[in-house]
Formats: C-alpha cells, structure tokens, sequence
C-alpha cells in the first residue's frame, strides 16, 4: 500500500469535496449549502459568463429514488415562473453520474437572517410577500410542504424567494384536490423528464430537461406514482399534523398554510430586543387559526392568511378573532385617530363655550 | 467500481464487511475480518505506539493479538453501529485491552494462524515517523483512518484501471495528484511523457479522479459499521464544508 504524505491526504480531501464538473460548461468557485439531499455550489457559466448556482445530488446518495427526487424538484421550479420563485436554467448528469440543476444565484440571506432587525409592522409585510409567490405555486397545484425560515430567501434588492422545493407535492391541475398524487422518491422509472436523466450518457454532460412543462399540465398525471402512505417528510416545527402522521392522501394547500402560520408565530415573536414577546391577541388568533390541529379549522387558502394578515396591518377586524366592545373601540380609535381627535377637539370646545359662556 | 446494474453511480446495498464479521458464517467473517484487519492495522499500530508509548516489538506484537482476539473472542458482536462509529468502538476496544493486557502482565499465546494479512510494520513504522504528529493520539488515529482509507482506495483503482485497459489513466493520477506538490509535473510535461494529447491528459486524469470518487466510497463502505455511519462519513469526507 502506497504511504500518502499528509499534503495528498489534504488534496485528495480537497479534490473530492468539489464537484466533478469536467467537461461541462460550469467551473466549481465555492461550496455555498448542504441540504439532506444534496450541496450548493456557486459555479462560473463559462458560456453565459454569470455565476450560477447548482444544487448537485450527495455523492452518498446516488441513488435512483434521490435522484428523481431532485429532478422532480427541477421540474416543478421550472414550471413555476413567478418573481417569487428561483427560475431553473438547467438540470442534468454530471459526468460522474450525479443528478444536479442549475438555478440563479440568489445573493441575499435567509429570512431567520433578514427579520433580525425589522419592526413588526416590516415582518408582516414581508409575510405578505412570502404568501404571493406560495399562493401562485397552490394555483399551479404545488405544495411545497417544507416551508421554514431558512427556506425563505430576501435577496440584494429586497425580493422575497422561496427555494428547497425537493419535497414538493403535485396535485392535479385544477389545485386543491384529494385526488392530487404524489410526487416523490420513488418516481424514477415513472417520470418522463427522469427517465431522460436515467439515459443520459454516463460520461457526458447531457441537458436533461428541454420541454419541462407543457402548458396547463405541471406534471402529467399518467407520469406520476404516489408516496408510500406513512411516510414522513417536513420539518419538525413546521410539519402539520397530517405530515407529521404521514398521512399524505390530505395533504393540500392547508398544510402549507400551518407551515406558513408557524412562520407567522415566529415573525411575531421573535423581535430584536424582545424576547419572547406576545403577539396581539388577533395576530396570535391568526397564528393559531393557520396552525388549527384539523385541517378543516385552517385557512383554506394563503391568500385568506394574507389577507386577514392585512387586515390586521390595516387596523381592520380579522376572521379568525371576535374582539369584544373594548378591543373594537380601541381599534376603531387606533385606525381613525386622527377623525377622533378632531371631534374631541371640537366637544372640548364646545364644552369650554358651555362652561364659560360670554357675558 | 463498475456500475451496478440498476444504472446507479454507487452501489448502496452491499452489505458492510462488519455486518459480515458479525454473521454465521465463519468463512464469512474471516474474510470480512481479513477487510477489517487490512483496513484497520495501521491505525491501531501507529495509535498504540503513540497513545500508549510502547516500543516497537510491543506494537507489534499487541496489534497482532488485538486482531486476533476481534476474530476469536468475538469482539465485533458486540458493537451497535447505533452507537458509534466503528472505528470509536475499535479504538475503545484497543485501549480496553491495552489496560487489560498491563493490568495481567502476562499474555495469551496467539495462534499465528488466525491473521491471514501480512502486517508490514516496518514500513508503518517509517510511515509514522514521517507523518506529521499534532495533536492527541485519538485525533492522530482518525488521521490515519482516513489516511488509510485514501491509500486503499488508491490500490481499489490501479486495480480496476489495470483490468479495465486503462493502466495509463491511473499513472497519470498517481503522477499528478499522488506526487509531492513541488514535484507535480505540469499537463503538457506528462502528455509528452506518455505521448498523448494535452486534451487528452485533462480527460484521463478527470477520468481517473471519478474512479477514485467511487473506490473511496466503496472502501468507505467496507470501513463503516452502517449506512447511517457510511452517509455521516461521506458527508464529511465528500463535501459538505470544503475547507
């Protein structure tokens, strides 16, 4: 057995930490994240002359089920073209056979990141834009299922991106359905796109995905296979019960609307300075409607959560919380603050003219 | 490693050699513990050596008899890969006998029969003085443990590259990536060396630089006590944080 000194030990670590991308257009700058599928890497296009970023399957996790699993979540991000929504540019094999897609380079940090300095009022805003791009993805009949803080990136010019679509659910076209199927680990042998993967040269860079999606049709129904009923996939925190359970039949927009409720939880608690602060009771009512145990007690949709969020921006009354006659006519004072006091102004005066009338 | 027939890169249902060792079947488990010996002496050689001070017959003679008492008293059943490392469980066994064997002053003859792996400890023992030694004895055996893990893979490679036909891509990556940083010999150097195209030299050794990818995972395969230990240990040997 041949001796390594320890300078080709450190090498050869080196060597195989980066990314096998002889032979394609992109050049390995940087290791930007590691994933439980996969790594980032910032990487030079050397055709377009742009850095880009390529999410690449683990070496360790080569396997069929993994690698359509990242395939698929290159399909639904190319099929959702939205401001809101990392565009995909390319996805393929790399020569050592692992599955990789190339996606913009978004410079920004994470919303756990962001929020850090914001005021309430800031958050709540941002959560709107956080709600736009997920409620344009329910419309296209994807739930992403995985939503978390540091899922969620504000990028250099303030745009809110929602990335990690690896454990995205595909109903049917038509949205919210309990007929939707489930796209998953073990699609391999059923997805076309994957398949195109799957005969991709084994030694040569091959674009897999050329016609992603027609239009109307995320992912063909025929094309699809369904997840093992019990699995389990999510975060914990941010899972919904029904994920949690692995009951994955009622997954839909809803559980995607408890991921976002917890997010709401923790943009409402977690302020600088303010540890463990308690959210207003309709903002805490909001939280808690978005995070009901049964899904038919959630908001059925984001856009409901948005909404009711602005109406609590906007000083307005929210679903989810029935104020009593004191709370409504401190929010009627608080949002026509400047109504009241002109007719204060005027009673005083009235008064004073009573009390001290001219002789 | 060839492809497996299913068309994936890596194979993942092998069984680990330690799964083997801890089976029925003895012809089983003295080959899986030939893996293990092979994979495993030089750590413990040069760990008993530094950790424990002994002089160099003493290593000899303890690392002989420490794999010959994980073969005949059954040390390997019982390890949990749910509880550690193997190579943790290895090194705690290792320091256990050690305390042990002090403790008796006396030593049960082996029965030299058992290793079927020739131990070169001359060499290991140029090996430790030549390498670097910072650090703790603990820090200095998992150096070697990856170390050694490189070392077979490369021997997994010239192997393959030999009965593949493809002798002059695993020359150029020993030349090149194996050589002394001073000594590398530029691309242009060794297409002239070996009468090839400057393109070409770039392709043989990114050829040879995947192979060595896949042998260092199937060796790391062979070195794991379990897929989950496998998975952690490709994590951090195969990118997660480059440093």
């Amino acid at each position: 057995m041949k001796f390594l000194p320890d300078q080709v030990v450190a090498r050869l670590q080196t060597e195989m930490q980066t990314p096998d991308l002889s032979g394609t257009r992109y050049r390995p700058l940087k290791f930007l994240a590691h994933g439980g599928m996969g790594t980032v890497w910032l990487v030079q296009d050397s055709i377009l002359n742009r850095l880009v970023a390529l999410k690449i399957l683990a070496a360790e996790n080569s396997s069929a089920n993994l690698a359509a699993r990242l395939m698929q979540e290159a399909v639904v991000l190319a099929g959702l073209e939205h401001p809101g929504i990392v565009p995909v540019h390319d996805a393929g094999t790399l020569p050592d056979g692992r599955t990789f897609y190339c996606m913009k380079y978004v410079e920004g940090q994470t919303l756990d990141q962001y929020v850090s300095q914001l005021a309430l009022r800031q958050r709540l805003l941002l959560f709107q834009r956080i709600a736009e791009p997920l409620a344009f993805a329910h419309s296209r009949g994807i739930i992403h299922r995985d939503l978390k803080p540091t899922n969620i990136m504000v990028g250099a010019f303030g745009e809110v991106l929602i990335m990690d679509w690896g454990l995205a659910k595909v109903m049917g076209t038509t949205g919210l359905s309990s007929e939707g199927k489930e796209v998953s680990g073990h699609v391999m042998g059923a997805i076309g796109l994957s398949s195109i993967a799957k005969h991709a040269s084994r030694h040569e860079f091959t674009r897999a995905v050329q016609d992603p999606l027609k239009s109307g049709a995320l992912v063909p129904e025929n094309t699809l296979a369904t997840t093992a009923h019990g699995t389990i996939l999510g975060t914990p925190g941010y899972m919904a019960p029904e994920q949690e359970r692995g009951d994955v039949t009622l997954i839909d927009q809803r559980t995607d609307v408890f991921a976002l409720g917890s997010i709401l939880h923790y943009l409402s608690r977690e302020q600088s300075g303010v540890p463990n602060q308690r959210a207003s009771r309709p903002l805490q009512a909001i939280c808690n409607k978005s995070m009901a145990w049964e899904m038919s007690a959630r908001y059925p949709s984001v856009q409901e959560l948005a909404t009711n969020v602005g109406k609590y921006l906007d000083d307005m009354p929210v679903s989810a919380y029935r104020e009593n006659i004191f709370e409504r006519t401190a929010r009627l004072v608080s949002r026509n603050r400047v109504a009241v006091v002109l007719v204060l102004a005027y009673l005083f005066m009235r008064l004073l003219f009573i009390l001290f009338p001219r002789r | 490693m060839p492809p497996n027939p299913q068309g994936d890169a890596f194979p993942l249902t092998r069984h680990s050699v330690v799964a083997a060792a801890q089976g029925p079947d003895p012809a089983d488990r003295i080959r899986a513990m030939d893996a293990i010996t092979s994979s495993y002496w030089r750590p413990v050689y040069k760990y008993v050596r530094l950790r424990w001070r002994v002089e160099r017959e003493d290593a000899e003679d303890f690392t002989q008899e420490f794999f010959f008492r994980l073969l005949e008293k059954d040390f390997l059943s019982s390890y949990d890969p749910a509880k550690g490392k193997l190579r943790t469980f290895l090194r705690t066994c290792i320091d256990r006998l050690f305390m042990n064997q002090a403790r008796d002053a006396h030593r049960q003859k082996r029965g030299e029969a058992a290793i079927h792996v020739s131990l070169d400890f001359e060499e290991a023992e140029q090996e430790l003085a030549a390498s670097m030694q910072t650090g703790s004895a603990e820090d200095y055996f998992e150096k070697e443990w990856v170390r050694t893990l490189f070392a077979l893979a490369v021997e997994r490679l010239r192997t393959q590259c030999l009965a593949a036909g493809k002798a002059t891509q695993c020359t150029l990556f020993e030349r090149y990536d194996l050589g002394d940083e001073d000594a590398r010999p530029p691309y242009a150097a060794l297409a002239e060396e070996f009468h090839l195209a400057l393109t070409d030299v770039t392709n043989y050794l990114a050829f040879a630089r995947r192979e060595f990818r896949r042998c260092v995972l199937a060796q790391l395969r062979d070195m794991t006590g379990s897929n989950e230990e496998f998975h952690r240990e490709a994590k951090s040997l195969l990118g997660v944080e480059p440093k």
